[in-house]
């Protein structure tokens, strides 16, 4: 009896010291970005990894989704008779939702554990503790940068993946499906505000730049320096900052467009 | 990778992304059919504006030619005050058009169609004089039309139609028709 209690004392005090490790390290952080701006150059290194990397994937994913919203939406609005829409439809689902959301996930799945692995066998391989040892902060030097590189990454690839997104529905919708080329883009233009749906979804897109990146970097440093201890922490990074995408997802959405 | 390969890359990346972004903003969004001449205000009151919506289109022969600034009730008045934006380049609008609540398709969204009126100019004058004939003076000189213009108010309005109101009005006419019959019957 007294063993499970201890259990659960042991893992809620646990789950609180990660908490409150977290938010420290989220403070180190953002106080060495200023410490950056002298050498931009290992922002603009970790942007390569983070960002151009994830290219590939990003753009390749949103045509295929757009193509997919094309294919769906055009078999559904077809029995109203409203296959005009289609432009508005694929056009609002990626900008709103479909854009931010499923780059952060795929985001997560290829930079985050990327980031987490990196810092991890950092830590596993004695490489931080070795910095420290020659007075150079470890956060400031390798955890900063990449935290930065995340956080513009996400924004940019999710617009990219919308943007391409919009052009799979065209290709699918008026390319193959014979929806007219001016009602599809006439009747997104009359309904997609840009304050309403483009703004708002950079600003999410932005929230989970931060969170997802700000995961990866947190269980990278915090990982347990063994190879089981690295291999966990990656798996903790994708499971976590996916849920926490979802999540913050249905918040932000009832925030914005309720 | 040398420094230069990678920084090209980064180079391409963040410019692809704010392309993407301007697409978003320029292509996709409504961004481009804001104007940026500032238009004119022009009020009209409704007894009933069902639907209507701040930003609704406002047409004339079908063309857009403003959108629906704002929408408030009078309490004064008790009805509801629409204030639309004309745009500054349509400045030739008669001051007596008429504004009407209609509906894009059966199921589609509100918008306001403008009707030109017949336009009054200050040059002419209807008078009545003493035989009590109807007299037209007209002013020599520069006459200029009376148009639209900031703060005017459209007076003829046409409320939108209000499908339940329409069902009932045809059932209530529908029962007293057979409330007569029966009458005449007996």
């Amino acid at each position: 009896m007294l063993n499970q209690l201890q259990i659960i004392g042991h893992k809620s005090l646990n789950f609180f010291q990660r908490l409150g490790r977290g938010h420290i390290l989220i403070f180190d952080v953002l106080k060495g970005i200023a410490s950056l701006l002298p050498r931009p150059r290992l922002v603009v290194q970790q942007l390569y990894s983070v960002g151009v990397l994830s290219l590939i994937i990003i753009v390749v994913s949103g045509f295929f989704v757009g193509m997919v919203m094309g294919l769906q939406g055009y078999n559904t609005l077809v029995d109203f008779g409203a296959e005009e829409s289609l432009g508005v439809m694929v056009a609002l689902s990626l900008v709103r939702e479909l854009g931010p959301v499923v780059t952060a996930l795929l985001f997560a799945g290829r930079a985050g554990s990327a980031l987490t692995a990196e810092i991890g066998l950092m830590k596993a391989t004695e490489q931080l503790s070795a910095m420290e040892m020659m007075a150079v902060d470890p956060i400031r030097r390798v955890l900063s940068p990449r935290f930065v590189a995340g956080f513009i990454s996400m924004p940019l690839l999710a617009a990219m993946f919308s943007a391409v997104g919009v052009l799979g529905g065209f290709f699918v919708g008026v390319g193959l499906l014979g929806v007219d080329d001016g009602a599809y883009w006439s009747q997104m233009q009359a309904s997609v505000d840009i304050y309403d749906d483009i703004y708002n979804g950079v600003i999410k897109s932005l929230v989970f730049g931060f969170v997802v990146t700000w995961i990866a970097i947190f269980e990278g440093y915090d990982a347990i320096p063994t190879s089981e201890g690295v291999s966990r922490a990656t798996t903790r990074t994708v499971v976590h900052s996916s849920l926490a995408v979802l999540g913050l997802d249905f918040i932000l959405t009832a925030l914005m467009f309720n | 990778m040398s420094t230069r390969i990678t920084e090209i890359w980064v180079g391409l990346f963040v410019a692809g992304g704010i392309a993407a972004l301007f697409m978003l903003a320029m292509k996709v969004s409504n961004l481009s059919t804001y104007k940026s001449d500032q238009g004119y205000d022009v009020t009209a009151y409704f007894e009933d504006i069902s639907g209507l919506k701040v930003r609704s289109a406002v047409t004339m022969s079908g063309v857009r030619i403003g959108r629906v600034k704002e929408i408030v009730f009078d309490k004064n008045r008790l009805s509801a005050r629409v204030t639309m934006e004309i745009e500054g380049e349509y400045d030739t609008l008669p001051d007596d058009s008429s504004a009407s609540i209609y509906t894009a398709g059966l199921l589609g969204e509100k918008y306001i169609g403008l009707e030109p009126g017949a336009g009054s100019s200050d040059c002419e004058e209807l008078s009545l004089d003493d035989s009590g004939e109807i007299k037209l003076d007209e002013k020599a000189g520069d006459c200029k039309p009376n148009n639209l213009k900031q703060g005017s108010e459209i007076k003829l309005t046409q409320d939108s139609l209000v499908l339940e109101k329409l069902i009932g009005q045809f059932i209530s006419k529908f029962l007293s028709e057979d409330d007569k019959k029966e009458d005449t019957k007996k």
